[in-house]
């Protein structure tokens, strides 16, 4: 689904870290080239 | 003979600074940027009594449960409740007397809280009104005054912080500006602010503490500090005592100590380290304290600018807790081997690997289901602070989590997650201070509500943004259940 698509991941520690964003992603073919996870508190 | 470790006392305070909030990480940096935030930040300070009257601080230091909290109407800045500084757990301090006790954490010479005889006689006239703190009064009358000497910059040009309290200058806050301190970011007048703060405010918690629990000071074994700030020099920034230099303030003779780090989760790592040395028979009383963060002030100052409302985060945050043997009716933690709720290494990055590891294999070991805990205390910052900031709140986001962990391990069914969210689960009520925030606010309360037999079982969720150390991309969590006692 997102197979050539480049990504950029903004997560977060209380919600959905970037991590299993990116996760996900590339399971549907994204290239991630950028990933952060912020914390708020 | 192998004792059960309870908590036995806590303590919860907060502290009004509205003059050190531009001192905060955010304002800092911003004010740096555009000087004229620091008057829009003066502008949007709220009064020492509004901070008093503010539902949330009334909840965080016993007057009010989490669940009356619940039942007051957003905006909690409009609809106050009480406005009493003194607490069930502790009380609101106001700024001048805080500062009393800065000026009381500082031992060293020449002084990096510079004051005058005129504001010297003013912080021991605050402290010594104070029922519970004028004993440091008069340690404070035995300061000699600070006349600034001659080797010593002109304040104003040197990059000494300005203090001030009700309009009024209360002197200035240095580096470390003996030859062995300059050149060294570690020790200048912000770091060091900070790190006194947490000091100050670690040392009004464990007096709160040992106030409540009636004992003298001297009868504290071991002390463990789980604050925020990383004392030390450009050789070795982090590297503690905090713990004892409270401990000192305080006149725990007969105390020795450690710091404990694990970011957010510190506190929890604490109780349970604590709870294992009480267990192992090493000490009788060890006191977990934690102290203020002068950085997390203000952090999210921008979103009450652009809504038109007082700057919320304007107060630190202290705790003390007492963690001792087994007496017949303190609540119980729960330290049998797999109890406490940890996240290794290896667990994985995924939020469903990390409640497996700390919230459902820890009940699996107590042969409990997620059903079986009455309530549950997560990440309890104030919503009213995240929500106007845009990330949301923070509590009820972690309670969907743990209600659908419940779902997957088929412990609830999903048509109940909202009526289970609704009783085991209650609104944020702690300033965004980090590690204060992180599950221990509710230990207050659910001592009172097991004493009282509304409740008998609750587990602590606590989790730590590790990644933030750019060392590794994992978070932790730690988690606890205390239990009332059964001999109650």
């Amino acid at each position: 689904m997102l197979t050539g698509k480049k990504v950029i991941v903004f997560g977060e520690r209380d919600d959905i870290s970037g991590t299993t964003v990116s996760t996900c992603l590339k399971a549907a073919g994204a290239e991630i080239v950028y990933e952060a996870t912020a914390c708020f508190v | 003979m192998v004792t059960t470790p309870v908590i036995k006392n806590c303590s919860y305070c907060l502290v009004h600074v509205p003059d050190l909030v531009q001192y905060g990480s955010k304002p800092r940096r911003e004010i740096i940027e555009n000087p004229s935030s620091k008057e829009s930040i003066a502008h949007s300070l709220r009064s020492y009594n509004k901070a008093c009257c503010y539902p949330p601080n009334q909840t965080f230091v016993g007057n009010l449960s989490p669940d009356e909290l619940g039942n007051i109407p957003r905006p909690w800045f409009e609809n106050e409740a009480l406005c009493s500084a003194k607490g069930k757990f502790g009380e609101i301090l106001d700024q001048k007397s805080f500062y009393g006790l800065l000026k009381l954490a500082d031992v060293l010479n020449p002084p990096l809280f510079a004051v005058d005889d005129t504001v010297l006689a003013r912080l021991r006239e605050g402290l010594a009104a104070h029922p519970l703190l004028a004993g440091f009064a008069s340690r404070l009358a035995a300061i000699p005054q600070d006349v600034h000497d001659h080797s010593r910059q002109d304040p104003s040009r040197s990059s000494a912080l300005a203090m001030r309290s009700e309009g009024k200058s209360c002197g200035w806050f240095y580096g470390d500006e003996r030859a062995e301190g300059k050149g060294d970011d570690n020790l200048g007048p912000y770091t060091l602010l900070e790190n006194l703060c947490t000091k100050a405010s670690g040392a009004l918690a464990l007096t709160w503490l040992l106030h409540r629990e009636k004992i003298n000071p001297e009868k504290i074994d071991f002390l463990i500090s789980c604050g925020e700030e990383a004392c030390g020099d450009r050789y070795q920034r982090g590297g503690g005592g905090m713990a004892k230099a409270i401990g000192e303030m305080c006149g725990c003779t007969n105390a020795s100590g450690m710091d404990i780090k694990n970011f957010c989760a510190a506190p929890a790592s604490a109780i349970i380290t604590a709870a294992a040395m009480v267990k192992a028979g090493l000490y009788k009383r060890v006191a977990v304290i934690g102290g203020g963060s002068l950085a997390k002030l203000g952090m999210k100052f921008q979103s009450f600018l652009e809504h038109g409302i007082p700057i919320l985060d304007d107060c630190l945050a202290s705790t003390a807790l007492l963690i001792s043997e087994d007496d017949g009716a303190s609540p119980i933690i729960r330290l049998e081997p797999g109890a406490v709720g940890t996240v290794p290494a290896g667990a994985g990055f995924s939020d469903e690997a990390v409640f497996r590891h700390y919230l459902l294999a820890p009940l699996e070991s107590l042969g409990l289901k997620c059903t079986d805990i009455d309530r549950y205390a997560a990440e309890l910052h104030n919503p009213e602070i995240m929500e106007f900031a845009g990330s949301g709140d923070v509590a009820s986001k972690n309670y969907r989590k743990i209600a659908a962990m419940a779902v997957l391990a088929k412990q609830l069914e999903k048509s109940g997650m909202n009526a289970w969210i609704e009783r085991v689960g209650m609104p944020g009520f702690a300033p965004t201070q980090g590690h204060i925030p992180s599950a221990v606010p509710y230990i207050g309360h659910a001592m009172e509500a097991m004493n009282r037999g509304e409740i008998k079982r609750v587990m602590f969720l606590a989790r730590a943004s590790l990644f933030l150390n750019r060392c590794t991309n994992l978070l932790d969590g730690v988690s606890f259940v205390l239990e009332r006692n059964p001999r109650l």
